[in-house]
């Protein structure tokens, strides 16, 4: 994936072949051609390598991914990534031995996290092989994409504001 | 008599989720197990009923890391089944696919994966706080790596367009000649990677291994060759099951592998540079021998410096090719379905990766086998510990743990791949 100028990033993580694992992509899938223009939507994998080049030239990047902590199914989880660590072990679903967790902090430790990095998790039930996701994280994908459709939104008239001033 | 148990539950920092247990009494251990508990993924039982030219696509599912890999020797297995010849400029164009997925998996690994275990740090995250500039050269290589794969695979993470008898779609030759400068750029990182690698304090381990990899008659492996051993094994691929065999074993989803005349052996980035150092480079073997290799490699705790060789090597040999792009007339060769067993093997970024698919007379897939590498190395690693633990008896326990972590990290393991996932136990009773 090309590093992107767009300074506003939505990453969409995970695998639509393994059942709940494809969340983050199905809220990627849900926004495109919903968010203001300068708004980049990516789709990833979850290698740790490829989202930090990814997100590189961002100022703000949201990321959604499903995890698995225990939570009922389709529980969503908000974290201000920018503020402090997601908590680890949340991504167990990650065959990657550098996933989106390790992505955060080494971007961290090499000064190159992005100001704003939000990260929203789907509490996934199934990550066997296969296509589909379960029906309450069905339905918190749609919440998910609502809910960042409505920040990003809000954010954009801000920065409309702030620059009109 | 003291006994002791190393046991880590879940290992850190390899591909998958598997263990490791290690039960010692007084000097003696009395047990070692690499347990492996990502279930198994039962790909070889879905591939059947599936058309011939499903397999590149399916089998590349099987790893996020080595994708390549899978398509490589799918598609080799079923034109060798088929009786498809490809042509050099084909070819050419698999071996730069092939030099991309090298470099992103030897790039991964050498910095992020086992490079802390060596400077002492407990992750790369960690280690990236004193040694920014080493790992920024170390993301931007594996770049380069991504950048070739992206191109020709047509996306980063389970590239798409290959297909057997060669690719879907040729990109434009500018395209190619576009990678050039970073590649001139990643050479040269490549080669201060061997540097740096060279200057890390690493284990003094050596085992009497039979190593096993592919030969060409000119060239570094990737996609073809006879299968050959450091102990005179050497035989075309369509051989391999008459000499090795898959045994389970109740400590683990994943097969072990053996060689049925020896036992274990050794595959990988030690097998084939121990095998093949007369096809590198020669600035690859210069780097090799200014960072203290020579023409073999026993030791696998020197895997980082063989692993930062290859990725040399690679980068030339993307850079060569790229120079002599030529075209092909067409992108692809057709193939006619027929009754058929094919057999294919190519190298893995973590060592051999063997496929055999028996076709019905419509190309369905009848029967298939697919050997991943690291299955292959398990006994091996196994073995390792065995003579590890107990030369480092006198070490804390928390340090051999350490050292037994990384000594299975040596071997990269893919455990994903294997079982079709690692954690490490050391019990001292």
């Amino acid at each position: 994936m090309t590093a992107s100028h767009s300074p506003t990033l939505v990453i969409g993580v995970g695998n639509e072949y393994r059942g709940d694992d494809g969340a983050g992509i199905a809220v990627a899938r849900l926004l495109r051609n919903q968010l203001p223009s300068h708004v980049r939507i990516l789709e990833q994998s979850g290698e740790g390598t490829s989202l930090l080049d990814s997100w590189r030239a961002a100022a703000s990047v949201v990321l959604v991914d499903a995890v698995q902590s225990g939570a009922a199914p389709g529980t969503i989880h908000r974290f201000d990534a920018s503020q402090a660590p997601v908590p680890a072990g949340l991504f167990p679903c990650s065959t990657h031995a550098f996933g989106v967790a390790e992505a955060i902090e080494m971007a961290r430790a090499l000064h190159e996290l992005p100001s704003r990095m939000v990260v929203y998790g789907i509490e996934g039930a199934d990550f066997a092989d296969g296509n589909g996701l379960s029906p309450a994280v069905q339905r918190a994908v749609a919440q998910v994409a609502a809910q960042v459709g409505r920040e990003l939104r809000n954010s954009s008239d801000i920065e409309r504001r702030q620059e009109a001033k | 008599m003291k006994s002791r148990t190393i046991k880590v539950d879940y290992l850190a920092r390899v591909e998958g989720e598997g263990g490791l247990l290690i039960k010692m009494k007084g000097q003696d251990v009395s047990e070692v197990k690499v347990n492996i508990f990502e279930p198994p993924r039962f790909f070889e039982a879905f591939l059947r009923g599936r058309r011939f030219t499903e397999t590149p696509d399916i089998t590349a599912r099987i790893c996020g890391i080595c994708p390549v890999a899978y398509q490589m020797s799918s598609c080799h297995a079923m034109e060798d089944a088929l009786g498809v010849k490809i042509p050099a400029p084909i070819r050419a164009l698999r071996r730069l696919l092939y030099c991309g997925e090298w470099i992103e998996s030897h790039v991964l690994h050498v910095y992020l994966l086992h490079a802390p275990d060596f400077l002492g740090y407990e992750d790369a995250i960690r280690m990236a706080k004193d040694h920014p500039t080493e790992v920024q050269r170390g993301l931007r290589l594996k770049k380069a790596g991504n950048t070739i794969v992206n191109l020709l695979g047509g996306r980063e993470i389970h590239p798409i367009n290959v297909r057997v008898g060669g690719f879907y779609k040729i990109p434009p030759k500018s395209e190619f000649l576009a990678l050039a400068e970073e590649l001139k750029w990643a050479r040269d990182a490549a080669l201060e990677t061997v540097r740096w690698v060279a200057t890390i304090p690493i284990p003094d381990f050596e085992r009497d291994y039979e190593f096993v990899s592919l030969r060409h008659p000119e060239e570094y492996p990737f996609n073809e060759g006879r299968i050959v051993s450091s102990k005179g094994l050497d035989i075309p691929t369509r051989e391999y099951e008459q000499h090795f065999a898959e045994e389970h074993v109740a400590h683990s989803n994943a097969l072990h592998s053996v060689m049925k005349e020896r036992g274990a052996y050794f595959v990988g980035p030690l097998a084939r540079y121990s095998l093949n150092f007369d096809r590198l480079t020669p600035a690859a073997q210069e780097a090799a021998r200014a960072a203290g290799l020579g023409t073999v490699c026993r030791n696998p705790f020197q895997g980082i410096i063989v692993r930062s060789v290859e990725t040399l090597y690679a980068c030339e040999e993307a850079l060569r090719l790229i120079e002599q792009f030529e075209t092909p007339d067409k992108p692809y060769v057709e193939a006619e379905p027929r009754v058929s067993t094919g057999y294919g093997c190519t190298e893995a970024p973590r060592g051999s990766l063997y496929h055999r698919y028996r076709l019905d007379e419509r190309g369905l897939i009848v029967d298939a086998k697919i050997v991943p590498p690291t299955s292959q190395n398990l006994k091996t690693i196994e073995a390792d510990l065995l003579q590890l633990v107990p030369a480092n008896m006198e070490m804390q326990k928390d340090r051999l743990q350490w050292r037994c972590e990384a000594a299975v990290r040596n071997y990269d393991p893919c455990i994903s791949c294997a079982t079709h996932f690692l954690k490490v136990s050391i019990e001292r009773e």
